[in-house]
């Protein structure tokens, strides 16, 4: 097996590539001006981790990919994005639950990331960090008032966190790279960030008067690349240019 | 019915400046978001260091239909500017 960096690299990069992929969608569209905005600002961030994490990966391969082609040349079944990330955008309340779902894991991880020993993951995470823990807080602060805003508010972004929920759990798979990364002191089991995670969500919602949904049915499969039929069609967008046009330059 | 949210203003004071400029306006709920709208939408590219947010309609504001008795007395009043000094040379900015 290749080194078990790459996959983890991977994850972080596919991931926040294909969050900002889809957020970037709102581009124009989104319901006010400062959304539009603010939602932008966040796919740019999200990209920007995600030019520097699939760069890793391709450092840490050895061979001639780059983070370039890593984004633009491969499958759906060769990308490590929960399943989270690719639902659809629905709606604004989908999008905006889908983001504070995505943020509070991913300050989690990045968190543990940024104390590992491997100094470019630990300086990576570190990098992103601070524009992730921005987004959580906008994310945050959004949720709850929509959550506590008006009856429609409300229903809206409960039918949301209700309908991304099992998709949510994707983030907490554990695999066999994750056993060796474990081995290695890189990170620790995806499944162990649950709680602490489950712990902000719970506080979040007392305020937002959200509820959690109680059933833990996890979807599975990302760590495998076994992913839902939407990231098909995201890709197929965001790969036409390069694919079309193969080494195309801006 | 009116679904916009209440009007903001917003004052950045930039990388070199001394005062908060006022910037622009913007919508939001209430001041945190305020101020988070205020981040993303004016200081994207790395314009300040500082920034405030007021609610639109706190501020009082001249009304223009009575500029004349505000403004009108002091156009003819010369000698208030310090115009008629000689002011020394070790004087660097006044």
């Amino acid at each position: 097996m290749s080194d078990p960096r790459f996959h983890l690299a991977l994850r972080m990069g596919d991931n926040s590539l294909i969050l900002a992929q889809q957020n970037s969608k709102w581009c124009g569209h989104a319901p006010t001006l400062e959304e539009d905005i603010a939602l932008a600002n966040v796919s740019l961030d999200l990209m920007g981790h995600a030019q520097m994490w699939l760069g890793l990966a391709a450092e840490i391969e050895g061979e001639d990919r780059t983070a370039d082609i890593l984004a633009f040349f491969r499958d759906t079944d060769e990308f490590r994005n929960s399943l989270l990330v690719e639902r659809p955008n629905v709606d604004f309340a989908t999008t905006l639950m889908r983001q504070y779902l995505f943020d509070v894991w991913h300050l989690e991880q990045l968190l543990l990331l940024s104390q590992c020993p491997d100094i470019l993951i630990a300086e990576i995470s570190q990098k992103a960090l601070v524009e992730v823990e921005y987004h959580r807080q906008r994310s945050q602060s959004l949720v709850m008032k929509l959550g506590d805003g008006t009856v429609e508010s409300h229903n809206r972004m409960q039918e949301a966190l209700n309908a991304l929920w099992s998709y949510f759990g994707s983030f907490f798979e554990d695999s066999i790279v994750d056993e060796l990364l474990f081995d290695l002191k890189i990170s620790s089991m995806p499944s162990s960030l649950y709680p602490r995670v489950l712990k902000q969500l719970n506080q979040d919602c007392l305020l937002s008067t959200l509820k959690i949904p109680e059933s833990e049915f996890w979807q599975k499969g990302a760590v495998q690349g076994h992913h839902t039929e939407n990231l098909g069609y995201i890709l197929a967008e965001m790969q036409y240019l390069q694919r079309t046009y193969p080494n195309s330059k801006w | 019915m009116t679904t916009e949210l209440p009007l903001w203003e917003v004052f950045i004071r930039g990388q070199h400046g001394t005062a908060h400029r006022h910037v622009g306006s913007l919508h939001a709920t209430d001041a945190e978001m305020a101020m988070n709208n205020a981040r993303d939408v004016y200081t994207r590219r790395n314009e300040g260091l500082s920034i405030w947010v007021v609610p639109s309609s706190e501020i009082v504001a001249s009304t223009p239909s009575k500029k004349g008795p505000l403004f009108d007395p002091s156009k003819d009043k010369i000698y208030r500017h310090p115009s008629f000094y000689n002011i020394p040379e070790e004087v660097k900015k006044i």
